[in-house]
C-alpha cells in the first residue's frame, strides 16, 4: 500500500476511516431503482434487506471469525416480534422496529454467553442447533406465530402517519434504504472504531489477545449482541414491507443463504454482504423465472467458483485486480 | 486461596513456589521455585525439552499447575486468567511469531494500548481520535526501530522485524515483568545481537526473564542464569559461577551445545 510519507500515526488512521469516492458513488446508485426500474422496487427493498442481514452476520464472521450457521434466529425474532408488535398493540413502524431490535438483541445477549466458549467445528455446530431450535419454537408455537401458516393480521401504518406502503414498493424500498443506510454508517463507525481493531485481533490471532490483555470473550459477547440486534430490525423490515411473517424468516435456509451471500461478496469488507446480497438476489430472481428447481445448481457453481479462484470473495477479488494494476 | 508471606516476597517482582505439572507420567515442571528481583535480567536456559517455554506457560497462565503458587509483585495470580495477569504487569513473548497478519505494526500496538487503557469496548468512536493511545504505540515501534514499516502489513516484514514486533506488542502492556521466550529465535547470529540490544536498552525498572540458547548472548546480558533440567531447576547462579559449574558443563554445555 503506498502511503504518502508526511503523514503523523494518527493522521494516517483518520485517513483510512475516510470516504472512498467509491463509496459514494455506491450509495448513489442505490437511488436509481426509483428512477429506472420503478417496477422492481419490491424486489430492491428485498435485496436492502438482506443486504443488512448480511452485514449483520459479516460483523462477527467477517471482523471477529465467529462463523454462524443460525443467523436467521435473530431475523426471525425481529420478524416475528415486529408483526405481533403490530397486531397487538399498534402499526407504528419505528416502534415495531425498536421492538424488534430490542428482543433479538435481548436473546442474542443470552446465547452470546454460549457462542464465546467454542471456536471452529463446535462453534458451527452450536448456532447450528440454536437456529434449529428457534424455527421448531416458531413452528410449533402455532397459537402466536400461526406455524406454517404463517402470522396473519400484520398492519403496518404510513410512515410518519404520511407514507403508504404501496403495491409498487416504493415507501418499502425508501423505507428499507434509509435504514439500511443508517444501520450502515453505525456499523462502519463500529469497524472504524477501536473495538473494530479488537475484533480484527480476535480474526487474525484469537490465541495472542488474551497475551496483549485483550477478553476476547467479552468482546465477542458484545459483537454477537450488536449483530442480533441487526437482525432484528431486518426481520421487522420484512415484516413490515411485506405485511407477513412466515417461518421462511426464521429457517436454516434463510442462515445458509446468507452466509454464502457474504462469502460470495467477500467477508470482512463492509461491502462484501451488501454486493453478494445483490448478485444472489438478483440472479435468483432471474433463474427462478427460467426453472425454478434449477437455481441451486447455479449458486451451488458461483459458489464453488469464488472460493476457488477469489478466496477474499467478489470484492476482494475486484481489490486485488486494482491493486495490482495501481503497482504497474 | 492461601495467605501470602509478604515479607518473603518483598523486592521481588515475580516468584513461584513449588510449581509443578504433569501430562499423565510425563513431569514437564517439578516443584519450581525461582524469585525474580525487581530489574532482574535473568536467563533460562537448559537443554531441548527441559520445559523452558512450559514455565513460561504456567507464569502466564496459559497452562494451569497442578500445584504451587505463582506470586507477581505480593499477589498470589496462580488462579487468574491470562489477560487478568496481563493486567497487573505479567507480559510475554512467543517463540513461534504470533503476530496479527493482515494488521500493521501500528495498528496492532495501537490495539494492546488500547485493551490496556481500556478503551477498546468503545464500539462508538472513531480509532483515530484517541491520539494519545496512537503516539504511544507509534513511540514504542520507534523505540525498538520499527517506526519505518509502521504502515506495512505485518505479514509482509522481513523476519528479524517481526521478531521485533513480537517485542514491541508486549511492551505496549506496560509490563512490570517481562519474560521472553527466545526473542532470537530464527534470527541470523549477526542480527540477534540486534535484538538483544533493544532487550538490553528497556527500562531498569522493568524485571526480564529469557529464555536463549546462544550462550554467548546469555553471559552477555544476563546477571543471573537459571538452568532448568527435566523440568526441575538444576542450578541458578552468577554467569561466572554457571561457566565454572561441572555438572552444567556436562548435562548442558558439553553435551548438547547451541551456540
Amino acid at each position: 500500500m503506498a502511503n504518502p510519507t508526511p503523514l503523523t500515526p494518527q493522521g494516517y488512521l483518520l485517513a483510512r476511516t475516510r470516504w472512498h469516492p467509491l463509496e459514494i458513488a455506491f450509495w448513489l446508485a442505490t437511488l436509481l431503482p426509483f428512477i429506472l426500474f420503478p417496477n422492481y422496487l419490491s424486489l430492491a427493498s428485498q435485496i436492502a434487506i438482506t443486504a443488512l442481514f448480511a452485514l449483520s452476520l459479516d460483523i462477527i464472521l467477517g471482523y471477529a471469525g465467529v462463523v454462524s450457521l443460525g443467523h436467521a434466529a435473530f431475523f426471525g425474532i425481529g420478524a416475528y416480534s415486529a408483526g405481533l408488535f403490530s397486531k397487538y398493540v399498534w402499526g407504528e413502524p419505528f416502534s415495531g422496529l425498536l421492538v424488534a431490535a430490542a428482543l433479538a438483541g435481548l436473546l442474542g445477549y443470552g446465547t452470546s454467553f454460549i457462542i464465546s466458549r467454542f471456536r471452529h467445528l463446535p462453534l458451527i455446530m452450536i448456532t447450528l442447533g440454536l437456529g434449529l431450535l428457534a424455527h421448531e419454537v416458531a413452528n410449533s408455537a402455532h397459537w402466536l406465530t400461526g406455524g406454517s401458516d404463517g402470522l396473519q393480521g400484520v398492519r403496518t401504518d404510513p410512515i410518519f402517519g404520511l407514507f403508504r406502503f404501496d403495491l409498487y414498493g416504493k415507501t418499502a424500498y425508501a423505507y428499507s434504504l434509509a435504514v439500511l443506510f443508517i444501520v450502515f454508517l453505525c456499523a462502519r463507525r463500529l469497524i472504524n472504531s477501536p473495538f473494530g481493531l479488537a475484533l480484527r485481533g480476535i480474526r487474525e490471532n484469537w490465541n495472542r489477545m488474551p497475551a496483549i490483555g485483550a477478553d476476547s470473550r467479552a468482546h465477542i459477547r458484545k459483537a454477537y449482541t450488536i449483530a442480533a440486534v441487526i437482525a432484528g430490525i431486518c426481520g421487522a423490515l420484512l415484516t413490515q414491507t411485506t405485511n407477513s411473517a412466515s417461518l421462511e424468516s426464521i429457517s436454516f435456509q434463510r442462515s445458509a443463504d446468507v452466509l454464502v451471500m457474504l462469502v460470495l461478496g467477500g467477508a470482512g469488507r463492509l461491502y462484501g454482504g451488501l454486493i453478494g446480497a445483490a448478485i444472489f438476489m438478483i440472479a435468483r430472481d432471474q433463474f427462478s423465472g427460467i426453472a425454478p428447481q434449477f437455481w441451486y445448481f447455479w449458486i451451488g457453481v458461483l459458489l464453488v467458483a469464488v472460493v476457488m479462484f477469489l478466496p477474499n470473495g467478489i470484492l476482494g477479488g475486484l481489490s486485488a485486480i486494482v491493486a495490482r494494476w495501481r503497482r504497474k | 486461596m492461601s495467605a501470602i508471606d509478604t515479607s518473603a516476597s518483598a523486592g521481588l517482582a515475580l516468584s513461584t513456589r513449588g510449581l509443578s505439572r504433569s501430562f499423565g507420567s510425563l513431569v514437564v515442571a517439578r516443584d519450581i521455585e525461582l524469585n525474580l528481583p525487581v530489574g532482574a535480567r535473568y536467563a533460562l536456559i537448559g537443554p531441548n525439552g527441559a520445559g523452558k517455554t512450559t514455565l513460561i506457560n504456567l507464569m502466564t497462565g496459559m497452562l494451569a499447575p497442578n500445584s504451587g503458587q505463582i506470586v507477581l509483585g505480593g499477589q498470589d495470580i496462580t488462579a487468574l486468567s491470562p489477560q487478568a495477569r496481563v493486567k497487573l504487569g505479567l507480559a510475554r513473548t512467543f517463540q513461534i511469531n504470533s503476530l496479527f497478519a493482515h494488521l500493521n505494526p501500528l495498528e496492532a500496538v495501537t490495539l494492546a494500548v488500547c485493551e490496556r487503557r481500556g478503551i477498546s469496548p468503545r464500539f462508538w468512536q472513531n480509532i483515530a481520535v484517541n491520539k494519545d493511545a496512537i503516539e504511544e504505540a507509534y513511540d514504542i515501534l520507534v523505540r525498538l526501530k520499527l517506526g519505518d514499516v509502521a504502515y506495512q502489513p505485518t505479514r509482509e516484514l522481513p523476519y528479524g522485524r517481526q521478531r521485533l514486533l513480537e517485542i514491541a506488542l508486549a511492551l505496549a502492556t506496560k509490563p512490570k515483568v517481562l519474560l521472553l521466550d527466545e526473542p532470537a529465535a530464527g534470527v541470523p547470529q549477526e542480527e540477534s545481537g540486534d535484538i538483544f540490544e533493544v532487550v538490553a536498552s528497556l527500562s531498569n525498572d522493568l524485571t526480564l526473564l529469557f529464555i536463549e540458547h546462544d550462550m554467548h548472548v546469555v553471559f552477555r546480558f544476563a546477571t543471573h542464569i537459571i538452568v532448568l533440567v527435566g523440568g526441575a531447576v538444576f542450578t541458578e547462579g552468577s554467569p561466572a559461577q554457571i561457566a565454572a559449574d561441572p555438572g552444567v558443563r556436562e548435562v548442558y554445555l558439553g553435551k548438547r551445545h547451541h551456540g
